[in-house]
């Protein structure tokens, strides 16, 4: 038998680090999402996928804590607390949670990052607001991140709206990891980028989350974007999730009737 | 011998939507058990279910009823129900997948796409790589490639790459959808090699081979997919 070969592989107790229950949000007649539960654990990442409307952007603003809910909870485990609903915590509590221990990537890098402070200082900024103070460290750490997310260092002191579209995104995302957080929340992404630039920008969220073992939620509405970065899936339908599962199971053995229209539709190249 | 996968009364049918409701049998009550050690080859006419079964092997389709039971560790894991992180866990470790087709992923280059799946089952990197390494010359992917994304590689070189990436850990269980499908003589004896080494350190294997002369050097038994059909007397 080889050393490669592990004959024994204990079973892990999982404790969750987020679960939503029956979370529901409409707008006035129209609804966002209705009665969403799901679990996630440390390390996953789960995909929502679904057309536009479907509810999946609701979803990740009321997980996220960006939006309340009708009804329904949605509980995250807190450092020192455990599980607790984030809609009840008070609102010095949920500022730091989101700041520290979460991360959100926008669809569109400007609404997260401050288009007027230098490169550096979006990454610094977000050390200093979880109390780092030396500025020889924060700015080391802001270059060191720079190179993970393939910015050049000689653009350190440049203004985010210098950059391209594909670097701002890197740059918000460098700007969400330095913190070290458990858990993100990205919406679309890669959305408004060039394909070829897309699948930098996922190859190194790929490699990042691997590598960090961060759980996150990302939605989008494309299928390849999952099948790359989510280990589960959960597919979206007029507010209501049709089909979740392991990602290659729900993408190569859709059962639900939109499922199999959805992944169906993507054009073969 | 230890049975390492237990599959009973597994039947699946895919039921399309989008084309009418279309039913489309495919096994029906299909049992089946590898040993540690046994190479079985799945056998039959194209459109068979040869791959339908394999993919339900690994959890990659949804069985419509029925079993699929894999050795994990000191566990028994029934795929059907497991949770997702734990078919993730069994994938991991325990169950190795050599597809018709390399995957490739934008970038990441052939030698990092052959050591993932050992590093992601926690070997240490230098250990990993030597081994993606050893597979990568055995199988004879010149060295100048290494360093590149396999998407521009021809066929038969990317379906090498597949091929040492389900090799580079030493999984108890391995599944192999046509491993030598698009390969030349040379390295269809490689791989060839590889499965009789796996055989030899224990490993349950279930494959489809379409060419005689390997399915001969390699297969302890051949199982009729076609014997499950539900028409089938």
């Amino acid at each position: 038998m080889s050393a490669l070969m592990l004959s024994e592989t204990v079973t892990p107790k999982r404790q969750p680090l987020m679960r939503a229950t029956g979370v529901s949000k409409s707008y006035g007649e129209t609804i966002g999402c209705l009665d969403v539960s799901f679990t996630l654990n440390p390390g996953e990442v789960i995909g929502i996928v679904g057309e536009s409307g479907s509810g999946k952007s609701t979803l990740l603003n009321v997980l996220s804590a960006q939006l309340s809910p009708d009804i329904g909870t949605v509980e995250y485990d807190l450092r020192h607390k455990g599980m607790s609903d984030i809609f009840r915590l008070s609102e010095p509590d949920r500022r730091r949670l989101m700041r520290t221990d979460w991360g959100i990537v926008h669809q569109n890098p400007r609404d997260g990052l401050r288009m007027d402070v230098s490169a550096g200082g979006n990454v610094g900024e977000r050390l200093m607001a979880i109390g780092a103070r030396h500025y020889g460290e924060i700015r080391a750490e802001g270059l060191d991140w720079l190179a993970k997310v393939e910015l050049n260092a000689s653009r350190v002191d440049d203004k985010p709206r210098t950059f391209s579209g594909g670097m701002q995104q890197r740059l918000q995302i460098a700007r969400n990891l330095v913190t070290r957080p458990r858990l993100i929340f990205m919406d679309e992404p890669t959305g408004g980028l060039d394909v070829s630039v897309q699948a930098r920008l996922l190859d190194l969220l790929r490699g990042l989350v691997r590598e960090l073992g961060i759980a996150a939620i990302v939605v989008t509405h494309d299928l390849a974007v999952v099948r790359l970065l989510a280990d589960r899936l959960m597919v979206m339908r007029h507010g209501r999730v049709v089909e979740e599962g392991l990602t290659d199971q729900v993408l190569d053995d859709p059962h639900h009737p939109y499922t199999q229209l959805l992944v169906s539709s993507v054009l073969q190249v | 011998m230890k049975s390492m996968i237990s599959v009973s009364a597994l039947s699946k049918e895919f039921v399309l939507h989008t084309q009418g409701g279309a039913r489309i049998p495919v096994f029906d009550r299909l049992d089946l058990e590898v040993a540690a050690g046994e190479c079985v080859c799945l056998h039959g006419p194209s459109g068979a279910g040869k791959s339908t079964l394999l993919r339900s092997l690994y959890a990659n389709y949804k069985p419509s009823s029925g079993h699929v039971r894999v050795v994990h560790g000191k566990d028994v894991v029934e795929l059907g129900s497991a949770e997702p992180w734990q078919v993730i866990e069994v994938r991991r470790r325990s169950v190795g997948y050599v597809s018709q087709f390399l995957r490739v992923i934008p970038r990441v280059p052939a030698l990092e796409v052959v050591a993932e799946p050992a590093r992601l089952a926690g070997v240490p990197d230098a250990e990993a790589e030597r081994r993606a390494r050893t597979l990568l010359d055995r199988l004879n992917i010149p060295q100048r490639l290494w360093g590149l994304a396999p998407a521009t590689f021809s066929g038969g070189e990317q379906q090498r790459v597949n091929v040492a990436r389900g090799f580079a850990l030493d999984y108890p269980i391995l599944l192999l959808d046509e491993p030598t499908a698009s390969l030349d003589a040379a390295n269809r004896q490689v791989v060839v090699a590889l499965i009789n080494e796996a055989k030899a350190r224990g490993a349950a294997i279930v494959g489809i081979f379409h060419d005689a002369e390997v399915r001969e050097a390699v297969a302890d038994r051949l199982f009729e997919v076609t014997a499950y059909r539900r028409d089938a007397a």
